[in-house]
C-alpha cells in the first residue's frame, strides 16, 4: 500500500523556537537596552564578587585549620549543593506546572502531532533554565572560590561545568515528576495553590534552620569548640544517595589531586536514567494530567467577608471601596500571594533573633554606645526588609492591571484614585511589618527612649516613601504581559526601585546620623545624654523633605505615565 | 397585562438607561476629525462621524481597516493622536468623567479579574462608575438571571467558559445603566439563544433612549439590527448612511450588504478567486 507519507513531526528544537525567539526580540527590542545591560552587569558582578570573597575567605581559613580544613571544605560545599537540591526541587514543582501544565501556548503544542517524548524534552528544558537559573548563577563565585583557594588548572572549570549540568538535570525530572502525578490527582490550579504553601513552610524551614544552626561561628575560633559539634551536626543531612554528595565528591577529588570517577558518572548515569523515567511518565500520565489541568471551578463563599471591609471602608467612595475590597480580595485568593506572609513572618523572626544574639553586652560605656549605633542603623536595615517586601507586593501592582485597564480606562474612574487605593492598600500593610520590626529590636535591645522614638517616627516616613517609590517606579517601569507576578519584581524596574529604595535609605540615615552622633558623644563625654535640638530639627526636617519628595515625585510621575500610556 | 408582556417590561427596565437619559435629545457620539497615528503608521485618519440617540450604529471594515482602535477611543482606552470626541456633549479628553460615565463598553478580547466572582465583579464594576447599594444588587441579580448566569453568581471566573465571559462582559457594560453602549465584535462566543437575546436586548435599549455603537464581523448581523453603518477601510469612512443609501452609495441596487462591502473594501478580485477555485475543483 503506498500513500503520501506522514509529515515529520517537529523536533525538540523546534518547540523551543518560539520562546527563544520572544526571549531574543525582547531583549533587541527593549529600550535603554545598553544602559540595562551594563546596570545589571555591573549588579551582577558586584553580588558575584561578594559572595566569591565571603566564601573563599572562608575556604582560606578552613585552609589553615590543622587536620579538619579539607573536611571542612567538602562539607560546606556539601551544604550548599543540598540547599541548591532543595531549591531546585521545590522550584522545578512549582515552575513545572505552568512549563507544562497552565502554559497559554499549550493548547497548540498538545493539539500537534508531536510526539510525547520531544514535547517532554522541551518542556524540561524550559523547566530547567526557568527554575535554576539562579542556582546557576550562585554556583559561579562558589565554585570559582573553591578553584581559586586550591589553586587548580583550568580542567576543574569544565569538569564543574559538566558536574551543575546532570545536578541541575535530576532535580527538574524529580520536580516535574512530582507536578505530573499531583495533577493527576488535583485539579492544576488547585494543586499551584497547595504547592505554594508546602514550597513556602519548606522554604521557611530550610532559613530557619540555617538561621538556627548560626552558621557565622564557623568564622570564631574561640569558639571552636562549638565548631567541632557544628561538623558533627553537618554529618547527618548528607547521603551517599543524593546527587548533592556526588556532585560535592566529584568536585572535592579533583581538588585533593586523585579524581574520582564513579560519583561523576553516577551523576550522569542518574541523570539519563530519571530523563528516561521521566520521559516514560509523561507518555504515560500526561495527556490525562493536562486534561484535568484545564478544570478548576471552585465555589465561594458569598458576601460574609465584603461586610467587614464594608464597614471599614463606610466613608469612601464606591469606585475606591470597590478598588479596596476588590485588591484585598484578590489577594487573599490568590494562595501564591497570601502564602508568602508566611515566609514573610519567619524572616521577620529570624531578623529580630539575630539581633537579640548581637554580642553587644561587653561593658558599661562601650554597651550604650553599640546599641544605640546598632538600633539607629536597625532602621536602615528594616528599611530594607521593607523594601524588599515592596518590591514583592507593592511594585507589581500596576503592572497586574495591565490587562484590565480595558475596564479601568473606560470607566470615569481617575487614574489618580486608583493609584491612591494601591496606594494605601499597600501602606498599610506594610507599617504592621516595619513598626514591630523597628519597636521590638528596640526594646530587646534595650535603646534609649530617644532613639525609640526617632526610629519610630522616621520608620513611619520610611514606609509611606518606599510604597510610594515602589508604586510609582512599578507604573514606570511596568510589565503588562507577564502571566508570572513572581518575575515582575525581578525586572529593570525592579532592580532601579531597590536601588533607588537604598539610596533614600542611606539619605535618611545620613542625615539624622548628626543629631544620633552628638546624643551619643554627649554620654560619652562624661554625664547624661543630651539632645541637641537645632540639629535635630535641622536632621529630622532634611529627612522628612527627602520622605516627601520620595512619596509625591515617583506617584505623580506614575500617575502621569499611566494616562498616557496606550493599552 | 399578562405574564410575557410583564416579563419584557421587567427586561426593558433592567436593561435601559437613566430616567434622565431617557428624555435627552441630540447628538450621543460625535467623532470631529478624529485621528490616531502609531509612530509612522496612521491607523485612523480624520475620522468625522455624528451618531444621535437611539440609533443602533453598525461599524464595519475589513482587518485592520481601523475599527477596533476607533472602538477603543470612543471607549476612552485611546486617547486618540488628534481630533475630538463628545459623549453626550462632554468632550472625552477635557470631561472624561462625565464622558466615560456615560459609556458602557464591551470589547473584543476582554480580561477579566480571574479570582472574583460574577457577583463581585458586577458589583466592582458598578462602584467604579459610581453605583453601590440596594440598587446594585438588585440590578445585578435581575441581569444574571437575563443572561441565566444566576447559578454561577458566587463562582470565581476562572472557571467561566467562553460564552460566561461574554455574557458577564455585557452586564457589566449595562450594570450602571449607560447611555451609549460601545461593543466590538459582540456575538463572538455566544451560542444562537445568547445571539438572539443579545440582539433583543440591543433593539430595547435603543428602543428605550439608548445608543449602540458596534463593530462587526457579522455582516446578517449589522444588517438586521443596524439603522445606519459606516464602512471603514484603511482608517478612512468609505460609505455611509441606511442599507438603502448604502446600496445607491455602491451602485448595488437591492443587494446585500455582503456585496456592498466587498465591492467597496476591494473584495471583490477575491471573490472572483473564490469562484475561479470552485469552478477548478468542480472540473
Amino acid at each position: 500500500m503506498s500513500g503520501s507519507p506522514l509529515p515529520r513531526s517537529a523536533g525538540m528544537l523546534w518547540l523551543l523556537r518560539p520562546k527563544i525567539r520572544t526571549k531574543i526580540t525582547r531583549a533587541r527590542t527593549s529600550e535603554g537596552k545598553l544602559f540595562k545591560g551594563l546596570l545589571l552587569g555591573f549588579v551582577g558582578l558586584f553580588f558575584w564578587s561578594l559572595i566569591f570573597a565571603v566564601i573563599f575567605r572562608m575556604l582560606l581559613y578552613f585552609r589553615g585549620t590543622q587536620g579538619i580544613g579539607d573536611l571542612l571544605s567538602s562539607k560546606l560545599l556539601g551544604i550548599a549543593f543540598i540547599t541548591f537540591l532543595m531549591i531546585l526541587i521545590l522550584s522545578n514543582i512549582i515552575t513545572a506546572l505552568s512549563t507544562f501544565f497552565l502554559s497559554e501556548d499549550l493548547e497548540l503544542v498538545v493539539a500537534a502531532p508531536v510526539q510525547a517524548e520531544k514535547v517532554y524534552a522541551a518542556r524540561l528544558i524550559e523547566t530547567v533554565i526557568d527554575s535554576s537559573w539562579m542556582v546557576g548563577l550562585m554556583a559561579v563565585p562558589l565554585l570559582t572560590a573553591y578553584g581559586a583557594v586550591y589553586a587548580t588548572d583550568w580542567k576543574y572549570y569544565i569538569l564543574a561545568i559538566a558536574t551543575v549540568i546532570p545536578f541541575l538535570i535530576i532535580p527538574a525530572v524529580i520536580g516535574s515528576g512530582i507536578t505530573l502525578l499531583l495533577v493527576n490527582v488535583f485539579p492544576a490550579r488547585r494543586t499551584r495553590d497547595l504547592l505554594a504553601l508546602i514550597g513556602l513552610f519548606a522554604a521557611a524551614g530550610v532559613v530557619a534552620m540555617f538561621r538556627f544552626l548560626r552558621p557565622e561561628r564557623l568564622m570564631r575560633p574561640e569558639e571552636f569548640r562549638d565548631l567541632v559539634d557544628f561538623v558533627a551536626v553537618l554529618r547527618t543531612p548528607t547521603s551517599v544517595w543524593l546527587p548533592n554528595e556526588w556532585a560535592a565528591d566529584a568536585l572535592m577529588s579533583y581538588l585533593g589531586g586523585f579524581f574520582d570517577w564513579f560519583p561523576f558518572l553516577f551523576l550522569w548515569s542518574t541523570a539519563a536514567a530519571s530523563f528516561v523515567f521521566g520521559a516514560w511518565m509523561h507518555r504515560r500520565f500526561y495527556q490525562a494530567g493536562f486534561s484535568r489541568a484545564q478544570e478548576g471551578a471552585e465555589v465561594q463563599e458569598g458576601r460574609e467577608r465584603s461586610a467587614v471591609l464594608d464597614r471599614l471602608l463606610k466613608n469612601a467612595t464606591p469606585s475606591t471601596r470597590g478598588l479596596v475590597s476588590k485588591e484585598i480580595r484578590i489577594f487573599f485568593r490568590d494562595t501564591t500571594q497570601w502564602s508568602q506572609l508566611i515566609l514573610l513572618g519567619v524572616l521577620v523572626a529570624v531578623y529580630v533573633y539575630n539581633i537579640t544574639v548581637l554580642p553587644l553586652y561587653t561593658g558599661e560605656e562601650v554597651s550604650f554606645l553599640l546599641i544605640n549605633v546598632v538600633s539607629f542603623l536597625n532602621l536602615g536595615l528594616a528599611g530594607f526588609v521593607v523594601a524588599a517586601i515592596a518590591a514583592r507586593f507593592v511594585f507589581p501592582a500596576m503592572s497586574i492591571e495591565g490587562r484590565m485597564m480595558w475596564l479601568l480606562r473606560s470607566s470615569p474612574l481617575d487614574v489618580r484614585q486608583l493609584f491612591w487605593s494601591k496606594y494605601w492598600v499597600g501602606t498599610v500593610p506594610l507599617l504592621v511589618v516595619a513598626l514591630p520590626l523597628i519597636v521590638v529590636t528596640n526594646i530587646v535591645l534595650e535603646a534609649s527612649m530617644f532613639i525609640l522614638v526617632l526610629t519610630t517616627v522616621t520608620m513611619i516616613g520610611i514606609t509611606f516613601a518606599l510604597t510610594a517609590l515602589a508604586l510609582g517606579l512599578g507604573a514606570l517601569y511596568p510589565n503588562y504581559d507577564t502571566e508570572n507576578v513572581a518575575e515582575i519584581p525581578t525586572s529593570f524596574g525592579g532592580l532601579l526601585f531597590m536601588m533607588s529604595a537604598v539610596t533614600y535609605l542611606a539619605g535618611v540615615v545620613v542625615l539624622e546620623a548628626w543629631p544620633v552622633y552628638l546624643f551619643l558623644q554627649s554620654r560619652m563625654q562624661g554625664g547624661e545624654a543630651q539632645v541637641s535640638m537645632t540639629p535635630l530639627i535641622l536632621g529630622v526636617s532634611g529627612a522628612a523633605l527627602l520622605t516627601g519628595l520620595a512619596v509625591f515625585v515617583p506617584l505623580n510621575a506614575g500617575v502621569k505615565r499611566v494616562r498616557s500610556i496606550d493599552f | 397585562m399578562s405574564e410575557e408582556q410583564g416579563s419584557e417590561a421587567e427586561e426593558a427596565d433592567v436593561i435601559a438607561p437613566r430616567d434622565e437619559a431617557r428624555e435627552s435629545r441630540g447628538l450621543m457620539l460625535e467623532l470631529k476629525a478624529v485621528q490616531k497615528r502609531y509612530g509612522g503608521f496612521t491607523a485612523v485618519k480624520s475620522l468625522d462621524l455624528a451618531v444621535p440617540r437611539g440609533e443602533i450604529f453598525g461599524f464595519l471594515g475589513p482587518n485592520g481597516a481601523g475599527k477596533t482602535t476607533t472602538i477603543r477611543m470612543v471607549a476612552g482606552v485611546l486617547r486618540p493622536s488628534g481630533g475630538q470626541i463628545l459623549v453626550g456633549g462632554a468632550d472625552l479628553d477635557e470631561d472624561p468623567e462625565t464622558a466615560k460615565s456615560r459609556v458602557g463598553y464591551i470589547p473584543d478580547r476582554p480580561f477579566l479579574y480571574e479570582k472574583l466572582s460574577g457577583g463581585e465583579f458586577l458589583r466592582f464594576v458598578a462602584g467604579l462608575w459610581g453605583r453601590e447599594g440596594d440598587e446594585v444588587e438588585a440590578r445585578a441579580d435581575r441581569l444574571l438571571e437575563l443572561f441565566q448566569l444566576t447559578p454561577w453568581k458566587n463562582e470565581l471566573i476562572e472557571s467561566y467558559s467562553h460564552g460566561m465571559r461574554q455574557k458577564i462582559l455585557i452586564s457589566s457594560a449595562l450594570i450602571h445603566q449607560p447611555e451609549l453602549i460601545v461593543v466590538d465584535e459582540p456575538m463572538v462566543g455566544l451560542d444562537p439563544r445568547s445571539a438572539r437575546l443579545l440582539k433583543n436586548l440591543m433593539r430595547t435599549f435603543v428602543d428605550n433612549g439608548g445608543t449602540v455603537f458596534l463593530s462587526t464581523h457579522t455582516l446578517e448581523v449589522a444588517e438586521a439590527l443596524c439603522d445606519r453603518i459606516a464602512i471603514i477601510n484603511q482608517g478612512e469612512i468609505i460609505a455611509l448612511g441606511t442599507m438603502d443609501e448604502l446600496q445607491s452609495q455602491s451602485e448595488t441596487g437591492g443587494a446585500h450588504l455582503e456585496e456592498i462591502f466587498l465591492k467597496l473594501t476591494g473584495g471583490e478580485a477575491m471573490v472572483d478567486v473564490i469562484q475561479g477555485l470552485k469552478e477548478a475543483i468542480a472540473r
